[in-house]
């Protein structure tokens, strides 16, 4: 024993050699999520005159493997919200958790007014953006679909970056490239949303996962999908694609053994 | 009484000679001069009742509700000190949300009232605090769904156990009650403040233990009792309080809620009517005479 408190405890230089402090130090900063691990691809959503149509399809990858085959990707908050996650599945799973606290607390006092889809839009592009700020972001690309304060219908997307963005039609990760333009369609504009109804509103967006299926390596045939209606949420998580076609397969060349 | 001036309930935590904490005994009178609140524990779930005093008519009626939800699917009222009972609440809102943190998924009601029980008995144990000057009646509902744990996005595997026990159930109504002291015990009815002696006898008589009260029978017993345990002498004005949790495929699935408004006012007009016609029997009993 000697006279220095901050070696008591540690190996005698002496009988050990210095104490290597290398070992105690990480090479370089704080590194917090770099990239996401298990992966959910794209949501698409639409609005029409009387609410807002939402899909995601039941896959979340690890890499290219299609590791689960049964996760909802839609998360009903309410009667009047329903939230589409893309990106990282265990960061949509501490969101879930995050609106299920909302959720209870919001409900201790009187429920006239619950938090509708622009309260939780608000809610979740500040929590994104915040955690972006520390350069720890949550690897999701947010859909959120509803009713406002006046019931009309509501969508805008918060991603990981705190980006918020407003659309009568959106579409996150490889839908923004494949399933926008098909939607955009239908609904180039605000003021087309009056004219479109539920029923067009969920075949075009049916379709856009059809499409997504062909073309996204990352996608499967079963998915969720929702209607948000004044009258309530009516969510379908087990669905299938239907009347598949793949003839423009045969045309697709470039690939494989394929020697023409 | 005797012990006043020996000085043994000067302090809390402090022992009389023959075995006293004369401290919780006096939080025990504070509770004894509450506004009465009621729990049933029916086949189908729970009902709590209180009869809130009014004590400025310059409150809005409906307003400020005393019966709280913690967490989803329980629900907390009490008798006594009000802040006390507001403090009450918020913890076990705390420790209901602790829970889920910990375990992602909802407290049990057994749990939550053994925590609850341990935090109200820790205030008898120290001369810096005093105990609660509340009895608190915890009902809730377990749910009997297979629980998701919370965040969870898909089902497990399809085949094998899967850690799942097959039939297990822990679900179903609970009821407890928990006394200054940090007593707690479960209860099929449950009632405390100034009218438990006659609340506690018209739960008697209900024979919950037989297990064949339904929730809304529940309801509107509840309410009767209530009407039943006022004093119109000493306390001019009160307001119902009811508060209902049924089974997921009961009316509140699941859930702590107010008991609506249609069922709310039946009940209190058939509690006003079983008044009334205690007053006439006892009208013909004293024409009879």
């Amino acid at each position: 024993m000697n006279h220095f408190p901050q070696a008591w405890g540690r190996p005698r230089d002496d009988v050990y050699g210095s104490y290597d402090h290398s070992h105690f130090q990480t090479n370089g900063p704080n590194q917090h999520t770099q990239s996401p691990i298990v992966t959910g691809t794209s949501v698409v959503a639409a609005k029409f005159k009387d609410g807002v149509v939402i899909a995601a399809d039941n896959l979340a990858s690890y890499g290219s493997l299609a590791r689960f085959t049964d996760v909802k990707r839609l998360r009903k908050f309410n009667d009047q919200v329903v939230v589409g996650f893309g990106g990282d599945v265990s960061d949509m799973q501490y969101l879930d958790r995050l609106l299920l606290s909302l959720d209870i607390r919001e409900n201790y006092s009187s429920t006239e007014n619950p938090l509708n889809a622009k309260n939780l839009h608000t809610y979740l592009a500040k929590v994104m953006y915040k955690r972006r700020s520390d350069f720890n972001p949550l690897w999701n690309h947010l859909l959120i679909a509803g009713l406002d304060g006046e019931d009309k219908p509501f969508l805008a997307s918060a991603d990981l970056l705190g980006t918020t963005f407003s659309s009568p039609t959106l579409a996150t990760g490889f839908g923004g490239h494949l399933a926008q333009p098909i939607l955009r369609k239908l609904l180039p504009d605000e003021a087309s949303v009056e004219r479109v109804s539920e029923e067009q509103a969920v075949e075009v967006v049916k379709e856009c996962m059809k499409v997504l299926f062909y073309r996204d390596a990352r996608s499967m045939d079963k998915y969720s999908i929702a209607v948000i209606k004044k009258d309530g949420v009516e969510l379908k998580e087990d669905e299938k694609l239907e009347n598949q076609s793949w003839a423009f397969a045969e045309r697709i060349r470039g690939y494989g053994t394929q020697t023409a | 009484m005797t012990s006043i001036g020996t000085g043994y309930d000067l302090s809390n935590s402090v022992f009389s000679p023959d075995g006293r904490n004369f401290q919780v005994e006096y939080a025990v009178k504070a509770v004894e001069n509450g506004g009465t609140a009621v729990g049933i524990r029916c086949k189908d779930g729970i009902v709590l009742a209180l009869e809130k005093l009014v004590t400025s008519k310059l409150l809005k009626p409906g307003a400020n509700k005393r019966i709280a939800t913690v967490d989803r699917n329980i629900g907390v009222v009490s008798s006594g000190l009000l802040p006390d009972g507001r403090h009450f609440v918020s913890r076990a809102r705390d420790e209901a949300a602790q829970w889920r943190q910990l375990y992602k998924a909802p407290i049990p009601t057994s749990a939550l009232a053994n925590r609850m029980g341990s935090y109200v008995q820790a205030y008898t144990l120290y001369s810096s605090v005093r105990p609660f000057g509340v009895t608190a009646i915890i009902g809730g509902w377990d749910s009997e769904a297979e629980l998701p744990v919370d965040g969870q996005v898909g089902s497990g595997p399809k085949v094998g156990a899967g850690g799942k026990k097959d039939g297990a159930k822990h679900s179903g109504p609970s009821l407890y009650m928990i006394e200054p002291s940090g007593l707690y015990w479960g209860y099929y009815g449950a009632a405390t403040g100034k009218g438990r002696q006659i609340a506690k006898s018209e739960l008697e008589k209900l024979n919950l233990a037989d297990g064949q009260l339904s929730l809304e029978e529940g309801v509107k017993e509840a309410a009767r009792i209530i009407y039943v345990a006022h004093d119109d002498n000493k306390d001019k004005e009160f307001e119902l309080e009811l508060t209902w949790i049924s089974s997921l495929d009961g009316p509140t699935k699941g859930r702590h809620e107010e008991v609506p408004k249609e069922l709310k006012e039946e009940a209190e007009r058939l509690a006003k009517k079983a008044l009334e016609g205690e007053d006439d029997d006892e009208e013909e009993e004293k024409m009879e005479e």
